[in-house]
């Protein structure tokens, strides 16, 4: 009873992903993108895990692996503890429909050619949630749920509003009663206050609907806001995990530090950044070793050669940093 | 000290055929040599508009309706298209959001900022390069001459922006406006990007306008602040004064949504509602329907008043 | 310096009116009066082609109701019966107008016929080469590139020379000389359509591929097909008449334009000109009115700056 009640509701064990390298004929390799490597992670029920990191940390990829957009290249996924393989059939797709995505963009992740109302009703009907004949019904109560006006459903996409569309895609998840959401930067393309409005709807249907989120952005302001866990991410791997508050009052790894110390802050005038130097490597061709160590202050003889791993630095807080070792 | 870039009274309006958006109703500022402004809005407050006026780039159905734009003493409103190629570039000069409206990119990077030397100064090849040498150091990249010789496709994000600001700032301009040009890079990269800009602006005495919708890397960098809302300017002053005593509700506003001014876990202060469309603008206070103080003396647009030294407001019911 | 002078765009009203994307499609069409020109030229045509059977004056298929003794009678003249050829009759004695709206008739239908038909297989195969990929992909793309690579002519003469000739084996060689354009491009709209993010949601949906490709993937892909088919129409016709007019395709009792022009070619140079030009001037406004329509079509549905 009580093992299989704890079993955390998605789990991800020593995910890997290349993009690539499909072809055997040594003619058709095209250079490998080490998108993913050997990456862990476990968001159990009512949990808000957030993703942050940078361009080329792998965070998006993840996150479509989660909602089954992609196949890893090694690893395994696991929904409630049993291997994501064992949805695959077509007699599980409602299984299947437990895990949805929130997009970025809003005006690309709606059809345009098609109205609200079946934006957000097709996959109930299809799935036999709500028949045809209630599918309007079923929409007006998923639009009122997420603040917005259901006279507007037989509009088209590009009558709405930024914001307004971020609510339709929420609706559009919400329909086919899920109960993780993978939120893919689905904030970045939002002005301050309309962003303000969708994470508060975020933290309100968390609360009525006991979802759980896997949160993924770039910007730490909002991550810190809505997070239980915070996960930060450096080219493909992870680099430092850890219950939000204390990340930001104790970041271990010195990229997060970097992080943290970079993003702008309102009280903050006139700084004289001392800004982290280097670029932010290609997943091309990944430094060896650490990846961070080019850029990394405090870097070492061992970080270019030795691939650090995540240790347990204070409880429930991982990092991977040579430091964190005694020498 | 005299100011390098005065704008009075600035209306920009598009004639569509779904009627007339009034994107720069009445704008007004001025910027010093070695300032920095910024200049705040969401979208559709008429920021950016406001900096393609300045630099007159606004093509039809828009045009500048009404007012005036000085720099250093010259009425840029009523140049004609020599006056102003001999301006842009040379005295004036703009970075955008997306590098790739500046680059070319079927064009080197040498052949690019040569001729946007060449095009301001008559000197030889050999001294364009020099300069332009000069410039790829300043903004920070390291051996430049491999990086002249390259194509823009070959760049990151990162340093595709610092290229397209080395080019904005090759000729010394006094003047130089930047549209959100770190939105779209990363919280790394922004910095480094932001502390070379401040380098420079000091370095070279030129005055910036910075456009964003982020108000805490304004808070940073600039040494004056615009809020936008609309299309009009609705509070302006020191940073320090407007982000510690904002009188505008809706800079209020803005400063609250702040993720990271609220207690993580319990709901944002939001601004309710939505910025109107620009088609359906009433007279009268724009923000008033999203504003908890409105009431019916808002129904007369406020007029700009002088709330302290080096102060605006467009308010009749301010904070304080 | 290199800026742009970027054409500001500001972001459409948000209005109950022009709803649906075809409805916005259609009030920017009719901002073009040259193109309102051309579609009111088309819609007459197309009145005339269909309702030939009672418009026009004579039968020019009823081999009875020509009277040889007329043939190669100058415009404006009397028959013997009284009837007036307002356009002068051919060598076989038909009344010109007649001729050219029955052979009116039969060019519109073979070009709009090929045309959907074209556009059907091609949009098939197409969007099974851009969805499914991988082989199927390289076994389309490379039959319609070596289909393309041969003038279309020649593969029509090739076809109809082995075919015989009628209506519909002109259109099956129209068709077949057609569908690699229409493939093609519904290959590349729905390799850009297929990335997109609200494709990735509907498969996020679990909803069946059958779904996706056709409820989500194919409206999306239709509008450079529009333009495609548009213009593609007016080919089909003139490409009809060439091949009319080299003697295959449409047998001498059913003649369309081509055939028309064929028939009086060799009067033209003793003064005979009616029986060439005005089959000629017919063809002409038809391909004009269907060019005038296409070009604005084509303006408008161009991928558009975001909003």
């Amino acid at each position: 009873m009580t093992a299989v009640a704890e079993a955390p509701l998605v789990e991800l064990r020593a995910i890997s992903k290349r993009f690539g390298e499909a072809s055997p004929l040594p003619w058709r390799r095209a250079p490998v993108v080490h998108a993913l490597e050997d990456v862990s992670l476990v968001v159990r029920a009512r949990e808000v895990v957030g993703l942050v990191g940078e361009s080329g940390c792998g965070k998006s990829t993840l996150g479509r692996i989660v909602s089954r957009l992609l196949v890893p290249s090694e690893g395994e996924r696991y929904w409630k503890g049993r291997p994501y393989r064992e949805f695959d059939a077509s007699s599980q797709r409602r299984e299947r429909l437990a895990v949805q995505m929130i997009f970025q963009d809003p005006y690309a992740s709606l059809n345009p050619r098609m109205r609200v109302a079946r934006i957000v009703g097709e996959a109930a009907v299809v799935h036999g949630l709500a028949s045809a004949g209630e599918r309007d019904d079923y929409v007006a109560q998923l639009l009122q749920r997420v603040g917005l006006d259901p006279s507007l459903m037989r509009r088209f996409p590009h009558q709405f509003s930024g914001g307004q569309r971020s609510r339709i895609g929420i609706a559009r998840a919400l329909a086919v009663k899920p109960a993780f959401l993978v939120c893919d930067e689905a904030v970045a393309a939002l002005d301050v206050s309309i962003q303000a409005q969708v994470l508060n709807l975020f933290v309100r249907l968390r609360e009525e609907l006991g979802l759980s989120y896997l949160f993924i952005s770039h910007d730490l302001g909002v991550i810190r806001h809505v997070s239980d866990r915070v996960v930060v991410m450096y080219l493909g791997r992870i680099v430092e995990s850890a219950p939000a508050a204390e990340l930001y009052a104790h970041p271990n790894h010195p990229y997060t530090d970097a992080l943290i110390l970079e993003v702008p802050r309102i009280d903050a005038r006139r700084r004289r950044y001392v800004p982290i130097r280097g670029e932010i490597p290609s997943p091309l061709a990944p430094p060896a070793g650490c990846h961070f160590h080019p850029r990394c202050p405090k870097a070492f003889a061992r970080c270019r050669t030795e691939r650090p791993l995540l240790r347990e630095v204070a409880p429930g807080h991982l990092s991977a940093c040579h430091l964190n070792e005694a020498p | 000290m005299s100011a390098v870039l005065e704008v009075e009274g600035l209306r920009t309006h598009f004639f569509t055929r779904a009627g007339v958006v009034k994107a720069v109703d009445d704008v007004g500022f001025a910027l010093e040599r070695g300032k920095v402004l910024g200049l705040v809005g969401e979208s559709g407050s008429g920021k950016s508009i406001t900096g393609y006026s300045i630099m007159g780039l606004v093509d039809e159905p828009g045009r500048i309706v009404s007012g005036s734009i000085r720099l250093e003493g010259a009425e840029l409103t009523r140049l004609g298209r020599e006056a102003w190629r001999r301006l842009r570039g040379n005295r004036i000069a703009m970075i955008f959001q997306d590098p790739m409206m500046t680059l070319n990119p079927v064009l080197r990077i040498d052949t690019q900022m040569v001729e946007a030397v060449r095009a301001h100064h008559a000197v030889s090849r050999a001294a364009a390069i020099e300069r332009c040498r000069e410039a790829l150091a300043w903004v920070g990249i390291a051996s430049p001459d491999e990086r002249l010789r390259a194509y823009p496709h070959q760049f990151s994000g990162g340093m595709r922006q610092r290229i397209a600001i080395a080019i904005a700032l090759l000729n010394r301009p006094a003047v130089v406006i930047a549209d959100e040009p770190t939105t779209a890079l990363d919280v790394t990269i922004q910095g480094q990007i932001l502390f070379e800009m401040q380098r420079l602006c000091r370095e070279s005495g030129a005055a910036l306008i910075w456009i964003t919708h982020d108000l805490s890397v304004v808070a940073g960098l600039a040494d004056s602040i615009c809020v936008m809302y609309a299309g009009r300017i609705v509070e302006s002053g020191p940073v320090d004064a407007i982000l510690d005593a904002p009188l505008h509700p809706y800079t209020r506003g803005l400063l609250d949504s702040i993720p990271s001014r609220n207690v993580p876990g319990r709901p944002l202060a939001q601004i309710p509602g939505m910025a109107p469309s620009p088609f359906a603008l009433a007279g009268g206070c724009a923000f008033r329907d999203r504003c908890s103080r409105a009431s019916a003396a808002c129904a007369v647009a406020p007029a700009a008043s002088r709330p302290a030294q080096l102060r605006t407001l467009r308010c009749v019911h301010p904070l304080q | 310096m290199r800026i742009a002078t970027t054409p500001v765009q500001v972001s459409p009203p948000r209005e109950e009116g022009a709803e649906s994307p075809w409805r916005l499609v259609a009030s920017e069409f009719a901002a073009s009066r040259l193109a309102l020109l051309g579609l009111a030229l088309l819609v007459v045509l197309a009145v005339v082609a269909i309702a030939a059977p009672w418009i026009a004056p004579q039968n020019p298929y009823d081999l009875a109701q020509l009277d040889v003794l007329d043939s190669r009678l100058p415009p404006g003249s009397q028959s013997l019966s009284g009837k007036t050829y307002w356009l002068g009759t051919d060598d076989q004695g038909r009344d010109m107008l007649s001729a050219i709206v029955f052979g009116l008739r039969i060019s519109l239908t073979v070009g709009v016929a090929s045309t959907v038909a074209a556009l059907a297989l091609g949009l098939a195969l197409g969007l099974a080469a851009a969805y499914v990929g991988g082989w199927l992909d390289a076994l389309i793309m490379r039959v319609a590139d070596i289909q393309l690579s041969f003038p279309a002519i020649l593969i029509a003469l090739i076809l109809l020379a082995a075919l015989g000739q009628g209506v519909g084996k002109i259109i099956v060689a129209l068709v077949t000389v057609q569908w690699a354009y229409y493939a093609r491009t519904v290959r590349s709209a729905a390799l850009v359509e297929r990335r997109k993010e609200y494709i990735e949601a509907a498969k996020v949906l679990a909803l069946p591929e059958s779904r996706i490709v056709l409820g989500h993937l194919l409206p999306n892909c239709l509008p450079p097909l529009i333009v495609v088919a548009t213009v593609q129409v007016a080919h089909a016709i003139s490409l009809e008449a060439t091949l009319s007019f080299l003697g295959l395709g449409l047998p001498i009792t059913e003649p369309s334009l081509g055939l028309l022009i064929a028939n009086g070619f060799q009067y033209l140079l003793s003064g005979k000109y009616w029986i060439s030009f005005y089959p000629g001037l017919a063809l002409l406004v038809t391909i004009v009115a269907i060019n005038l329509v296409a070009d604005q079509l084509r303006d408008i549905l161009n991928p558009r700056l975001k909003r």
